[in-house]
C-alpha cells in the first residue's frame, strides 16, 4: 500500500501536516426523543480521514462543491472547532487539541482570512483598532505610538491610506475591507495563512486585485497558504497544489498544472468540465449529473459512485484510498488504479488553458 | 473624520436620521415636550413647588379640602386645591413625581444591567449556565410581573426590621421592580449574542487569540446594545406603573413620603366624598407620564428599526 499524502518536491519537512483528520457532527434527535420514538444516533462526517502536507512557502488549495467539508478543514486547523480524530502538526507541533489562539507562540504564526469582508470586521471598531488587535493581544508593540506606526505601515502595505485607520469599516468597499482583513491577518508576521474563500464575496475585477496582493505577499513575506475556494479559475491562479474534496474526503491531490492538464479522478474531470470558458462559451457543457448524496447516509464503497460513469461492482463494495501516481499526482479511484479512466480529456485541457489566459 | 467636540457632535446629531424622524413625528414631539415638562417639575420640585407638603409646621387644617383655584370657595394660592390634611395637591404631585421617576429610572437601570449581563453570559457561554439562566427567566415570565414584585417586596420587608420599613421603602421598590424586569433584557441580549458570536469578526478575534471575556465585552456587547435602549425606554413606563400599583396596594411608598401611586391610593378613599381633585390630578399626571414615555419608546423602536425606514 502506498496511500501516502502528497509527494514533496523538496525534502524539507512540510510547514503544516494533517493526518487522518476527522470531524463528525452529531445530527441525532435529542436523547429523550430517541428514547421514546426510537431512531438511531446519526452523524455527519464533514471531514472523514483527511491527509494533507503543505510545503513551506507554497500554496495548497482545497476545492469542491458546497458542503464537501473544505471550510470545516479551515476551522479545524485554526482551532475554531475541535477535531473528532486525527492530528494537525504545525512545524512539527501537534495543535489539534488546542483551542483557537492557543498556544500563543504557535497560533501567532498562523492567521486566517475570512470569506465575508462585511462580517469579519467588527462594525463598531475603527479600522486602526481592528488591525491593532493582534498586536495588542500578543504584546508586539511597546508603545501606542509604535503600534500606530505599525498599523499605518500595514495599511500602506495592503494598498490603503494610513489615514484610513480612523474610519469605520462601513466606509469601505468590499475589496478595501478584505484588504483590512488581510492587514489584520499579517500584523502578527505569520508564516501560514488560511484563506477561506477570500474572494468569493467580491466583484470579479476586485478579486484580481486581492489575488495579486496575496501573491505579492507570498513572494515578499514567504507565506504558506491553505487556500479554500470553489472557483477553479481563482484556484488555478493561486495554487502550487490542488486538493479536490468530495463529501469529506480527498479524491485527488495534484500539482496545479498537472491537475488542470491531466485530471485523473472522474469527479475532478466533472468539476473542470463545468467551468465556462471564453473560447467555447456557447458549447453544451457536460452537465454535472446527479446530486451530492445525503451526507448523513453516504453510499457504501466510493462516495462518488452514484454519479460516476466509470463505476463498477468494485466501486460499490470497496472504498478507494489515495494512491500516488507519476508526477506527484494522487487520486483515490479504482478506475484510475485499474487504468479504466484513460479516455482523452482534450476539452477540459483547453478550458484550463483559456482560463489561465483569462486570469 | 468625525468631529468629536461637543458642538460638532450636537451638529451631527441635528443632521442625523434619528433627529429628522423625531421632528417629523408630531406625536413624538408633543410627548417629548410633555415629558420634559414633567422631568423639569420633578427635578426642580423643591424650587418651584408653591408649598412643602412635608413641612407639618406650615400646614393649616383650616385650608383642608379646598377645591382647585378656578372653583367656588377656593384659595388661589392652592392651584389644584388641597387634600384632607391641607396639603397642596400640586406640590404633592411634584414631589410624588420625583419619587416615581427615581424608582422608575433606578429599577430600569438595575434591570438593564442585570439582564444584559445575564443574557450576554448565557448566550456566549451556553450549555448549563445558559440553561439555568433561561429557565429562571421562564419561571419569572410565567407569573404576572406584579405578583413577582409583590413577592420580592414581601420577602425583603420580612427581612428588614419593622422600624426601617419606611426609610428603606424606596430601595425595596427599586429592587423588587428591577429584579422582576430583567428577563426581557436577558432574552433579547441572549438572542443577539447567539447571532453575533457566530459572526466572522468574533471568530477572527478567536483565531487571533483574544480571551473570552475580552471578546464578550469589547466585541459582542457594543453590538447587542441597540435594542436595549428601546426596551429600557418602554420599560420605564412599565416600571413607573408597577411602582404606582405597588404603592396603590399599600406595599410601596408610605403616606409620609408619597409617590404618585400613594397619592392615588390616599385620594381614592375620598373620591365619593366629593373631593375628586385629590385623586384625579395625580392620576392624570401618572397617565400623561406613562403615555409620553410609551409614545417615545414606540417611536424609538420604529426609528431604530432599519426595516421600517
Amino acid at each position: 500500500m502506498n496511500a501516502a499524502p502528497i509527494k514533496l518536491k523538496s525534502r524539507e519537512a512540510p510547514l503544516l501536516q494533517v493526518k487522518g483528520l476527522k470531524k463528525h457532527f452529531a445530527m441525532s434527535k435529542p436523547f429523550l426523543n430517541r428514547l421514546l420514538e426510537g431512531g438511531e444516533q446519526q452523524t455527519v462526517k464533514a471531514v472523514d480521514g483527511l491527509d494533507l502536507d503543505i510545503p513551506r512557502g507554497q500554496t495548497l488549495s482545497l476545492v469542491g462543491e458546497s458542503g464537501c467539508g473544505k471550510s470545516t478543514v479551515a476551522r479545524l486547523i485554526m482551532g475554531l472547532s475541535s477535531p473528532s480524530g486525527g492530528s494537525i502538526l504545525f512545524d512539527g507541533a501537534d495543535i489539534s487539541r488546542a483551542p483557537a489562539g492557543q498556544p500563543a507562540d504557535i497560533r501567532r504564526r498562523m492567521q486566517m482570512i475570512f470569506q465575508d469582508p462585511y462580517a469579519s470586521l467588527n462594525p463598531r471598531w475603527r479600522v486602526a483598532d481592528i488591525i491593532a488587535e493582534p498586536l495588542r493581544t500578543y504584546g508586539m508593540c511597546a508603545s501606542r505610538q509604535e503600534q500606530r506606526r505599525e498599523v499605518d505601515r500595514l495599511l500602506e502595505f495592503v494598498g490603503l491610506n494610513a489615514k484610513d485607520g480612523d474610519k469605520f469599516p462601513h466606509e469601505f468597499s468590499g475589496g478595501q475591507r478584505q484588504r483590512i482583513s488581510i492587514a489584520r491577518a499579517i500584523s502578527t508576521k505569520p508564516e501560514f495563512l488560511v484563506c477561506d474563500e477570500p474572494t468569493s464575496a467580491l466583484d470579479v475585477s476586485v478579486q484580481a486585485q486581492i489575488l495579486n496582493l496575496m501573491r505579492e505577499m507570498q513572494r515578499e513575506l514567504g507565506l504558506t497558504y491553505l487556500f479554500i475556494s470553489h472557483d477553479l479559475a481563482v484556484v488555478n491562479f493561486m495554487s502550487d497544489w490542488i486538493g479536490v474534496m468530495y463529501l469529506g474526503r480527498l479524491v485527488e491531490v495534484s500539482p496545479a498544472a498537472e491537475l488542470f492538464a491531466n485530471p485523473q479522478h472522474p469527479y475532478t474531470r466533472l468539476l473542470l468540465d463545468t467551468i465556462p470558458d471564453l473560447e467555447m462559451s456557447k458549447r453544451d457543457r457536460q452537465p454535472a449529473a446527479g446530486e451530492v448524496p445525503n451526507p448523513i447516509n453516504p453510499p457504501p464503497g466510493c462516495h462518488f459512485r452514484p454519479r460516476c460513469a466509470l463505476a463498477n461492482e468494485r466501486c460499490r463494495r470497496e472504498a478507494p484510498v489515495l494512491r500516488v501516481y507519476d508526477g506527484g499526482v494522487s487520486a483515490s479511484c479504482h478506475a484510475v488504479e485499474e487504468g479504466r479512466a484513460n479516455e482523452p480529456i482534450t476539452v477540459q485541457a483547453s478550458a484550463a488553458q483559456s482560463l489561465r489566459a483569462a486570469v | 473624520m468625525s468631529d468629536t467636540s461637543f458642538a460638532g457632535r450636537l451638529r451631527s446629531f441635528a443632521d442625523s436620521d434619528l433627529f429628522y424622524s423625531f421632528r417629523r413625528s408630531k406625536t413624538t414631539v408633543i410627548a417629548a415636550a410633555a415629558l420634559a415638562l414633567l422631568f423639569f417639575g420633578a427635578i426642580f420640585a423643591p424650587v418651584i413647588a408653591p408649598f412643602d407638603p412635608f413641612d407639618i409646621a406650615h400646614l393649616n387644617l383650616l385650608d383642608s379640602e379646598l377645591p382647585p383655584a378656578w372653583m367656588e370657595g377656593s384659595n388661589s394660592a392652592y392651584w389644584l386645591g388641597t387634600d384632607t390634611q391641607a396639603r397642596d395637591v400640586l406640590s404633592s404631585i411634584l414631589y410624588g413625581l420625583r419619587i416615581s421617576l427615581f424608582v422608575g429610572f433606578a429599577s430600569v437601570i438595575l434591570a438593564a444591567v442585570l439582564g444584559v449581563f445575564l443574557g450576554l453570559v448565557g448566550g456566549f457561554v451556553g450549555g448549563i449556565v445558559d440553561a439555568v439562566i433561561m429557565r429562571v427567566a421562564d419561571v419569572l415570565l410565567s407569573f404576572p410581573a406584579i405578583l413577582v414584585a409583590l413577592l420580592i417586596n414581601g420577602v425583603m420587608r420580612g427581612i428588614l426590621p419593622a422600624n426601617q420599613h419606611e426609610s428603606a421603602a424606596i430601595l425595596v421598590l427599586v429592587l423588587a421592580i428591577g429584579l422582576t424586569n430583567w428577563v426581557q433584557y436577558a432574552r433579547t441580549v441572549r438572542g443577539s449574542t447567539l447571532v453575533e458570536r457566530q459572526r466572522e469578526y468574533v471568530q477572527a478575534a478567536r483565531t487571533i487569540g483574544v480571551g473570552r471575556l475580552r471578546i464578550m465585552l469589547t466585541h459582542i456587547l457594543p453590538n447587542v446594545l441597540g435594542p436595549v435602549l428601546v426596551i429600557a425606554t418602554i420599560n420605564l413606563g412599565m416600571a413607573v406603573l408597577t411602582e404606582a400599583t405597588l404603592s396603590f396596594l399599600g406595599v410601596g411608598m408610605p403616606a409620609t413620603q408619597p409617590s404618585l401611586g400613594t397619592l392615588i391610593r390616599v385620594g381614592n378613599e375620598y373620591l365619593f366624598s366629593g373631593i375628586w381633585w385629590v385623586v384625579i390630578f395625580p392620576s392624570a399626571t401618572l397617565a400623561v407620564l406613562v403615555l409620553a414615555v410609551n409614545l417615545i419608546g414606540d417611536w424609538l423602536r420604529d426609528a431604530l428599526n432599519p426595516k421600517l425606514r
